[in-house]
């Protein structure tokens, strides 16, 4: 009878994690104890509370190079970057969906299981106070996604990407207007996000089964188990190969990648603004971040073998994404295409396996993520009677109306269409220059080209707000309130200064490129 | 003084006066004008005692400044200015003030903030002089690319007919150019052992192949922008469009960024590869000089027309260009200057002529001469000085190239020739249409037409035709400038060529 070993646990590591899950927890006890009034505040404050707690234990912690819990999280120079990443954004995705001074009550409806267009749902939404249950939500899918990108093993990641899926579902369909589309949004996310949890799981088992019979181990899902089967297990590489593409589904679908992109645009249209604005920033860093540590860890060892296919699916990506984006005539389908484009220059980088490759796709998450959160910030602001005025047409004039909005969304369009001194232009740089040094110049030519055909629908929405008389219903510009001027900020500054004096964000990135196994 | 750091001084000036400018009340439209003019002046004066300051013996780069930008890519704000780029930026200077002079009123009619466009002017002289001043590829690229910004504002809100789609088109070809660049920059990067330093890159060793690609990554950025054969279509579309101000700027600077990256990058950095595109370019600028002259003498557009022109004529830079002849190459950056002067005066004039009358079309027109008769001379004038007459500083210019291609290359110099004959066509016949004849009716009804030049215009085109005349008679001061920068640029791609002097000596034994 072996005695049974607990595995040790470094508890300051993981605190970052810990701090945002007790807090979801605490606001499930907040939502049932304190009075309605004082709700929103005490959530919203619990909330960024917790995400500058972690975000400072981040900092604390950033030289830590660990493994931990029995091999379960890698705390390392990519998962405290990549963490401090999520934290930022997602204070910053925080006080956009705190805001309430735009909407009456809220973006979010006040009881989302009221039969959409009824008429108790049309009275809720002339400005009952908004569900506060997105705080805990969010702050659940952010612990989630801390774990998601410290994962060391498979099954733990599989966990973590349920843990901040499953909050997202729901936050989808909690759009205050358009409770329909909301909540389309919320089940084509759910169903497909579950297929792709699926096929995910169904890879694991796979490369559990290409893990056994590697001498000297036993099987297990553990990165550096996997390692070492890649290269040492008597096993058929059928199994590891189907096991990776199953895998790379999941995560690619997380990622926003052709061909797993078609829920995108559905449901970035249709969730409420601050959450998309949430996933298209937080959950870009999260997949990405297991993306990178599945391919250099795990499987570095075949990278000759997926770096063709995936290569593949990041042009196709580039492709359909800017393609289909000079199509659009709404401006959130607009910013989904443009973010799968992204998703596939992110794809560039993760397939440069170097150093520089990794620092330059943490790089890109972070501007990326500003910029992203300050357009929504934008489209929040853009509304007429209705609430948001999201068709292209409407956008019409908004230069005379509002000089300053207009200008802040061009300069954010130009940022996403790459010119430079914005942070645009340097992280396409910190892209493509490690993919062209790892010789993989069709990559590069292919986002180049792609980058130019993005550029017209970036430049029709700049045609259309100044270049355009504006017409009756050209809506007005809400003025922010508080919360959201302050996002709207901090997105603004960090694409201008990233993009003027990127070096010590380069720097911190390059230095914390390195994974421990 | 010499270590005055000019070029950093230059490049800021300008764009702290579009801050002050676009930060004047919009109501008092004069004040932001007299503004951004003083501004534009202080940017001459310093222009002309960094000229002064410029030993045309000394170094093939004076005033070199850097500073730290990006340390982990390497990339340093890097300035420094040989005698070509000097002689751009001296352009830039002398221009800037009097299209600002001459847009006095261009603003207003477009019901949008006047300072604002005085500003964006001020922008667009920054990113100009920065995209010349610049010694750094990755400095270099920035300017080129951020030069686009201000000059869609301009094209889009203050132009005219379809100026919506012509300020698009403008930036989607630029845009397109530069991101193949930016390939190529990158590239260069990788190859040219990780430094964005224009003197480091130059000795840098670079594949036969590799080096082909990245010329071509330059090239086609460079061609789009100058803008040369088959590339040239957004150029009368956004000169045509734009205002006559920012059009002048637009021929006159913009697109000799064009010509310039490629005597500045492609040769020196890629000469093997620029010897073996040498034949491509010189056929795409003989067909540019026949062509465009021949769209032009079609055209029935004032604006539209000059656009043409200046096509014509950038051939002709491309021809002198690569001829790989000093004497060429001192034409064609000769013809860079002069070409600027000359279009810019005729684009300033057409557009006082159009702003009189309202519209662009020559057929509106019709013995004009006899309403305003300085206007009119002086139309002639800057056709003649764009026909290149001789007496014009363009003469020299373009004899220059043709000389000095013809000792390389005879039949494209046989070409190349003609289209000084489509020239004559094209401008003569230009203001026949438009000034001389029988006095067209309608004109006297034009309450426009009766006012001849006044002071204001008087003093945009004095400088200009001034120039003109002396630089025909005596470009010496500039030779002087430009020569040992062209004999460099030169050596650098004939580093391992058979000099190409030998082969004109050879020649002229037979």
């Amino acid at each position: 009878m072996t005695e049974l070993k607990l595995p040790s646990i470094e508890y300051g590591a993981i605190a970052p994690i810990l701090i945002m899950l007790g807090a979801a927890l605490l606001g499930v006890l907040v939502e049932a104890f304190v009075p309605r009034r004082l709700r929103h505040w005490t959530q919203l404050l619990l909330a960024l509370a917790a995400v500058f707690a972690a975000l400072a234990m981040v900092v604390v912690h950033a030289d830590t190079r660990l493994v931990t819990i029995g091999g379960a999280i890698a705390v390392d120079g990519p998962t405290l970057f990549l963490q401090g990443a999520i934290l930022i954004l997602a204070a910053m995705a925080l006080l956009l969906i705190g805001e309430r001074s735009v909407e009456r009550g809220g973006y979010f409806v006040a009881q989302a299981a009221v039969t959409a267009e009824s008429a108790d749902d049309r009275r809720q939404a002339e400005g009952a106070s908004g569900a506060t249950e997105v705080y805990p939500l969010t702050t659940f899918a952010i612990g989630g996604m801390l774990i998601f990108v410290s994962a060391n093993d498979l099954l733990t990641m599989f966990i973590a990407l349920e843990v901040f899926s499953l909050p997202l579902y729901l936050l989808c369909a909690l759009a205050r207007r358009r409770r329909l589309l909301s909540q389309e949004a919320s089940m084509k996310y759910f169903l497909l996000g579950a297929y792709a949890s699926a096929f995910f799981l169904f890879g694991v088992a796979l490369v559990y089964g290409f893990t056994a019979g590697t001498p000297g181990r036993s099987a297990g899902v553990d990165f550096a188990t996997v390692h070492a089967a890649v290269s040492g297990s008597p096993a058929s590489p059928l199994l590891l190969f189907a096991g990776i593409a199953l895998l790379s589904i999941g995560l690619l679908f997380k990622a926003a990648a052709a061909p797993f992109h078609v829920w995108t645009p559905d449901v970035y249209q249709g969730a409420p603004t601050p959450v998309t604005g949430f996933m298209a920033a937080c959950t870009k860093v999260a997949a990405f971040g297991a993306l990178l540590r599945v391919f250099h860890v795990a499987f570095g060892g075949a990278a000759w073998d997926f770096t063709p296919v995936i290569g593949a699916v990041a042009v196709l990506t580039m492709l359909v994404g800017a393609v289909l984006a000079v199509t659009q005539t709404d401006i959130k389908r607009l910013l989904a295409y443009s973010s799968i484009a992204n998703a596939g220059y992110l794809l560039v980088g993760v397939l440069a396996p170097s150093k520089d490759g990794l620092s330059g796709t943490m790089f890109y998450l972070v501007a990326y993520g500003f910029s992203v959160l300050a357009a929504f910030a934008v489209v929040t602001l853009v509304r007429d009677a209705d609430g948001e005025a999201t068709h292209l047409s409407r956008w019409a004039g908004l230069g005379r109306r509002s000089p300053f909005f207009a200008g802040i969304f061009t300069f954010i369009l130009l940022a996403f269409a790459g010119i430079p001194l914005t942070s645009g232009f340097t992280s396409k740089f910190a892209i493509f220059a490690p993919a062209l040094d790892a010789n993989q110049a069709w990559l590069v030519v292919a986002g180049v080209l792609t980058s130019m055909v993005l550029a017209f629908p970036y430049l029709r929405v700049v045609v259309m707000m100044w270049l355009s008389e504006p017409g009756e219903s050209t809506p007005t510009v809400a003025v922010p309130g508080g919360l959201t001027a302050a996002a709207l900020m901090i997105g603004v500054a960090a694409t201008l200064v990233l993009g003027v004096a990127p070096a010590p964000l380069l720097d911190l990135a390059s230095g914390a490129a390195e994974f421990v196994r | 003084m010499s270590n005055f750091p000019f070029l950093s001084v230059l490049t800021v000036l300008p764009l702290v006066g579009a801050l002050v400018v676009a930060l004047l009340p919009r109501r008092n439209p004069d004040l932001a004008k007299l503004v951004a003019f003083g501004w534009s002046l202080l940017v001459l004066v310093l222009s002309v005692v960094m000229w002064i300051a410029f030993s045309a013996g000394g170094d093939r780069f004076q005033f070199r400044e850097s500073y730290p930008w990006i340390p982990t890519w390497g990339v340093r704000f890097t300035f420094a200015a040989d005698g070509i780029a000097l002689v751009m930026l001296m352009l830039i200077a002398i221009l800037v003030p009097l299209v600002i002079l001459a847009s006095w009123h261009d603003a207003e009619s477009s019901k949008r903030s006047v300072p604002v466009y005085f500003a964006l002017l001020l922008v667009l002289e920054c990113t100009m002089i920065g995209v010349f001043a610049a010694a750094d590829v990755f400095l270099f690229y920035v300017f080129f690319e951020v030069m686009l910004v201000p000059m869609y504002f301009l094209i889009g809100s203050y132009g005219g007919h379809q100026r919506q789609y012509a300020a698009v088109k403008f930036f989607l070809y630029s845009l397109v150019g530069g991101l193949f660049m930016l390939a190529a920059v990158i590239g260069l990067w990788v190859v040219g052992g990780r430094t964005f330093d224009w003197a480091e890159l130059v000795n840098a060793d670079i594949s036969t192949g590799t080096a082909r690609w990245l010329f071509l990554g330059f090239f086609i950025a460079f061609a789009i922008k100058a803008p040369f054969f088959p590339f040239h279509t957004w150029l009368p579309d956004a000169g045509g469009a734009a205002p006559a101000g920012a059009a002048a700027l637009l021929v006159g600077v913009l697109d000799k960024v064009g010509t310039f990256g490629i005597l500045r990058y492609c040769l020196p950095l890629f000469p093997e590869a620029a010897r073996w595109f040498a034949p491509w370019a010189l056929a795409l600028g003989v067909i540019g000089i026949i062509y465009a002259a021949l769209l032009a003498v079609g055209q029935n557009d004032l604006k539209r027309l000059v656009s043409y022109t200046s096509i014509a004529h950038f051939g002709f830079i491309g021809v002198g260009i690569f001829a790989f002849t000093t004497q060429a190459g001192t034409g064609a950056v000769l013809y860079m200057l002069n070409h600027g002067l000359a279009t810019g005066l005729l684009f300033l004039v057409v557009g006082m002529l159009i702003a009189r009358r309202g519209s662009a079309m020559i057929s509106d027109f019709g013995g004009a001469g006899k309403l305003v008769p300085l206007l009119a001379g002086v139309l002639f004038f800057a056709g003649l000085a764009s026909l290149a007459l001789p007496g014009t500083a363009p003469f020299i210019s373009e004899f220059l190239v043709l000389i000095g291609t013809f000792t390389v290359n005879k039949p494209v110099a046989v070409i190349a020739t003609l289209g000084i004959i489509l020239a004559a066509a094209y401008v003569l016949w230009m203001v026949q249409r438009t000034t001389q004849g029988t006095l067209n009716p309608a004109l006297t009804e034009v309450e426009g037409m009766r006012r001849d030049l006044n002071l204001r215009e008087k003093l945009v085109v004095a400088p200009l035709i001034a120039l003109i005349v002396l630089l025909g008679f005596y470009p010496k001061p500039v030779t002087d400038v430009i020569n040992p920068a062209v004999q460099a640029t030169m050596q650098d791609v004939g580093k391992t060529d058979p000099a190409p002097e030998v082969g004109s000596v050879q020649e002229a034994q037979r």
